[in-house]
């Protein structure tokens, strides 16, 4: 049995600042993850789209224009729609601290702000993985 | 530049030193590191001296300040005659909003504007678009129309302060609702001053807000050239920048030889049309980042300054004035932390000073609060403070140049120069610049950059203070700017009854004549203003240009 | 509760996600359902399509679903990167320009990794392709690896295969690694506005005068510019007239017997690998015998011999 964690990076909205996904999605590869990367530009339904073909086990989401309490929360939310429950949606980005909580009570796993070594975005998704 | 007898004499003498003093206590006490490299892979040596500038000449290769080729400056007086401009990048929400921000600016000792546009703007967007959902105002402020520029700047003075726009894509149509709106006060055309940001190039690059494809792109940048030269004399038609390439991960080398790069192709494109590189060449402007290495930094700018001096000669630029590196500096924003905020303030205050010293023409000092969100009023004021207390209390401004002649400034420009030059020529050989962009030699090489550094950071060979070292545990207790929720309902009305009260017909036969002129090969400026005077918004006209161009898809590079 | 297979039969999407997934993972439920849905399969037209990197595959590739769908039919996209052989992981690009089509519910893109195969495919695309096939999909495109001498596995699967050149990228035919060229049913020359085409279509031509063995089909060149959707009909036609071509020539069912061959060894190998290398009671055994051969106590083939001994007992 050899199942490799997939993991969905993608880039929600209008922002074109995709360092952080592309540095992420490189630490997630040399982790032995499989790494989808959906470009820019993505909408809820292409992001959820891609996660069901691609059946992934997480959805990540980089945002840095400041729009994620609706674009994060529109991905969990259509998730929830279609009866998804295993796969995590974890997000990165500029987010301030106090959006997280309630990033975290619309169904948004783990935030994980400048500064995360790479390695904590590993291990947490290592750990929560739900399959 | 040194006598050759003295330099054989020191040269010797350096090899005796590193024998006896410098082994002697590298065995005893090793040093830190293994290798010193810097930010871009260079490795710095132990200490410098003349035998390490020993091939170069004062008249040739430095020159006094003012003089070919520029290396000491572009100006004989520089801060002696006239400090750097303090220019704030700035701008939230609603036009109503940031009118108040740019005005407390001002007040506090701003020197010229800078605005930041939100992302429905930089894309062509109205706000009410279904692209713009949850993006208003968030990462700067909201223009759809002329009614919003005009609101904008409400109460500025703009025929005494100038304004640099960071808009792209849509910046003809952006310019055309500056110009308007200086007309609609009756103010002169010939007299406003300022920038708009028009780099399409990186934006392919890094930045990563195109709209259109390149040939069409340029097309549009080459007008605003010929219209701006001929029309709007004071203003820069295009601000090339390295500041984007850079935070998407690049190092100072990368920044350095791809920005002057892009400058050169914007050069080459409006010689292919057929304008003076005199006319137009006086007006090109750059935007470079400060990041951490503090003389890598200083370096680079001076290396900028000889590098396009020389390169626009060849290109046959026969004016001093062509020849002038003129740049805007914006401290490093990736470098900033959301962790310990406050040191923040202590990191800019360093890349300021590399800012200054390198001799920039005007300086955006980021705000503490970089990492978080937008800046709040307290901490954009401390940044500004910033600048003020390098530009009163430091004693830097007094001389022109002030490292000129250190061995390892001089060393590493000439290095900086020496690597910038092999860059040219990779991307000669992939055909050029848009060639080199289509097979993503950019992308490839600054997202390699970019994962390097960050692995150097997860495995401490790289420090950074507050994230990797010297961490702490405590909640941010810092303010963090909240905006006006109503913005957008209030932004989203005003269209609504612009769109209501305007005259269509006139609105509908400019924009038809747009189309045409787009499809043909007529400068765009007269046509955009046109429709920009019959309150077209900004959604409208760039459709008009996105229907008739087409948009651009990235080449897929992973 | 309807079984996985079902769903797949149906077309369900998370079915048939969820069922190359297990598949992939060489997961023991996955081969029951693979057996349920093979009877379904036998009608999807595979096409591998192979080209250098900046040949504007992926646009091609998006252009020529298009066009497909508007003739009706269903299209599958399996698009292979490579595995990393020290991680283990992989990057998987390809959907990047495709996310806007995949909305379309006729189409399915799937990206894999090689995950340690040679020869430019990933060890389930056979699974993958029954299970577009079993699930409706009229049409398979198989995107693979890179372009290289080694990469050729792609005529296994494919009952047609696309090589796409562009004009001028600096390499010429002469350089292209002879094997990749020489499995081409169809070349296309993309980005066919750009100076140098008449060039790279003539070294093209005298590649298949030279090699070219069948006398009733010279290989067709097609030039295509597909950010200008030009050339792209033309290109579909000749695909579905090469398979009506290949249906009468009874070549289709000798390209299919060669995929079964693939893909029975496949599964053999991937069995007979896990047996040893992954079931426990054998990998003890299979790890002392590493360590003895290490201790220069045995050697590899009478190991190996040992091993298999075991096996076929």
């Amino acid at each position: 049995m050899e199942h490799k964690i997939r993991v969905l990076v993608a880039k929600p909205g209008l922002d074109g600042h995709d360092r952080g996904a592309k540095v992420v999605a490189r630490a997630l590869r040399d982790a032995g993850m499989e790494v989808v990367y959906t470009g820019l530009h993505q909408t809820a339904e292409m992001i959820v789209e891609a996660a069901i073909q691609e059946d992934v086990d997480v959805i990540g989401l980089s945002l840095l224009s400041g729009a994620h309490m609706t674009l994060f929360i529109d991905v969990a939310d259509l998730l929830k729609k279609k009866n998804i429950d295993d796969v995590i949606v974890v997000g990165g980005g500029i987010i301030p601290e106090e959006d997280v909580p309630k990033l975290k009570k619309a169904g948004i796993a783990g935030v994980f702000g400048p500064g995360t070594p790479c390695d904590d975005i590993v291990d947490f998704i290592k750990k929560n993985v739900k399959r | 530049m040194f006598e050759k007898k003295e330099l054989e004499k020191i040269k010797r003498e350096r090899a005796r030193w590193e024998k006896t003093c410098y082994l002697r206590l590298k065995n005893k006490y090793p040093e830190r590191k293994e290798k010193f490299e810097n930010l871009s892979d260079v490795e710095i040596k132990n200490v410098y001296g003349p035998d390490d500038i020993s091939n170069l000449d004062y008249l040739k290769d430095f020159g006094f300040p003012g003089v070919y080729p520029f290396l000491r400056g572009i100006h004989a007086t520089k801060y002696r005659g006239r400090l750097w401009t303090y220019r704030q990048f700035s701008g939230f929400g609603s036009a109503e909003e940031t009118n108040l921000r740019y005005k407390y600016l001002l007040d506090h000792g701003e020197t010229g504007l800078s605005v930041a546009f939100d992302y429905p703007t930089l894309y062509g967007y109205d706000t009410d678009h279904p692209m713009s959902r949850g993006e208003f105002g968030k990462c700067g402020v909201a223009i759809s129309s002329l009614k919003d520029m005009e609101i904008l700047f409400d109460g500025i003075p703009i025929d005494k302060v100038t304004t640099s726009m960071t808009i792209n894509g849509p910046a003809s149509i952006v310019w055309g609702f500056y110009i308007a709106m200086a007309e609609n006060r009756g103010i002169d055309r010939r007299i406003i001053g300022g920038t708009i940001q028009n780099d399409i190039l990186k934006e392919y690059i890094a930045q990563k807000s195109f709209i259109f494809p390149p040939e069409p792109s340029m097309r549009l940048i080459v007008d605003t050239f010929e219209f701006g030269y001929k029309e709007i004399p004071r203003w820069n038609t295009i601000s090339i920048s390295g500041y984007h390439i850079r935070e998407a991960g690049s190092t100072a080398i990368q920044e350095l030889a791809f920005t002057l790069g892009d400058g050169l192709e914007y050069v080459r494109w409006a010689v292919k049309r057929g304008l003076n590189i005199d006319n137009f060449a006086p007006r090109l402007s750059f935007f470079f980042n400060s990041h951490n290495d503090f003389f890598e930094e200083i370096a680079k700018y001076r290396a900028a300054r000889r590098i396009w001096a020389r390169k626009m000669k060849e290109l046959g630029a026969k004016k001093s004035r062509s020849l002038l590196m003129r740049f805007h500096t914006q401290t490093a924003g990736c470098t900033l932390t959301a962790q310990q905020p406050e040191i923040n303030i202590t990191r800019v205050t360093l890349q300021g000073l590399a800012a200054v010293l390198g001799g920039t023409q005007s300086l955006h000092t980021n705000s503490m609060d970089e990492a978080l969100a937008l800046p709040s009023e307290k901490a954009a004021r401390i940044a500004l403070r910033t600048q003020q207390i390098i530009a009163e209390e430091s004693g830097v401004t007094d001389t022109v140049d002030p490292l000129g002649g250190s061995y390892y400034i001089e060393w590493l420009t000439d290095k900086m120069e020496e690597e910038t030059y092999k860059y040219f020529d990779r991307v000669d050989k992939l055909g050029g610049v848009i060639p080199a962009i289509e097979k993503g030699f950019y992308q490839r090489e600054i997202a390699k950059a970019a994962y390097k550094y960050q692995k150097e950071i997860d495995e401490k060979r790289r420090i950074i203070v507050g994230v990797n070292k010297y961490k702490m545990d405590e909640p941010i207790e810092i303010p963090i700017l909240k905006m006006d929720e109503k913005g957008e309902q209030r932004q989203i009305n005003r269209l609504k009854k612009l769109r209501k009260e305007r005259n269509k017909q006139k609105l509908n036969r400019n924009l038809n004549r747009l189309k045409k002129a787009a499809e043909g090969d007529e400068n765009l400026m007269p046509f955009i203003l046109d429709c920009v005077h019959s309150y077209a918004t900004l959604g409208e006209t760039c459709q008009v240009f996105r229907n008739v161009f087409g948009e651009y898809e990235e080449p897929v590079i992973y | 509760m309807k079984d996985i297979s079902s769903k797949v039969i149906e077309g369900d999407p998370r079915a048939i996600a969820r069922l190359i997934t297990l598949a992939e993972n060489n997961d023991p439920s996955a081969a029951n359902a693979m057996k349920e849905i093979h009877p379904y399969t036998g009608r999807a037209h595979v096409i591998g399509i192979t080209g250098v990197m900046g040949s504007g595959k992926s646009t091609l590739f998006s252009e020529l679903t298009r066009v497909f769908r508007k003739k009706g039919k269903k299209v599958g996209i399996i698009a292979i990167d490579p595995t990393s052989p020290f991680s283990g992981g992989a990057l998987l690009g390809d959907r990047i320009r495709m996310m806007e089509l995949a909305m379309d519910e006729g189409v399915f893109i799937r990206s894999l990794g090689t995950r340690g195969m040679l020869g430019g495919l990933a060890s389930s695309v056979y699974d993958v392709v029954e299970i577009f096939d079993a699930s409706g999909k009229d049409i398979i495109f198989v995107e693979t690896v890179g372009v290289g001498q080694a990469e050729v596995d792609v005529i296994k699967i494919a009952d047609t295969i696309l090589v796409i050149i562009v004009p001028g990228l600096g390499d010429s035919i002469q350089t292209l690694k002879a094997g990749i060229m020489e499995i081409a049913d169809i070349y296309v020359v993309n980005k066919a506005d750009r100076d140098g085409v008449e060039q790279t279509v003539a070294e093209i031509q005298s590649l298949v005068d030279i090699t070219c063995s069948d006398k009733n089909r010279k290989t067709p060149i097609l030039q295509t510019v597909a950010n200008d959707k030009k050339g792209i009909v033309e290109l579909v036609n000749e695909i579905e007239n090469y398979k009506k071509l290949l249906e009468k020539t009874k070549k289709l069912d000798a390209h299919r017997r060669q995929r079964y061959e693939a893909e029975l060894i496949e599964i053999i190998r991937k069995r007979l690998m896990n047996f040893i290398f992954d079931e426990s009671k054998f990998k003890d055994k299979v790890e002392s015998l590493i360590n003895q051969i290490s201790r220069k106590e045995v050697d590899p083939y009478t190991a190996a011999e040992e091993i298999l001994g075991k096996i076929l007992k």
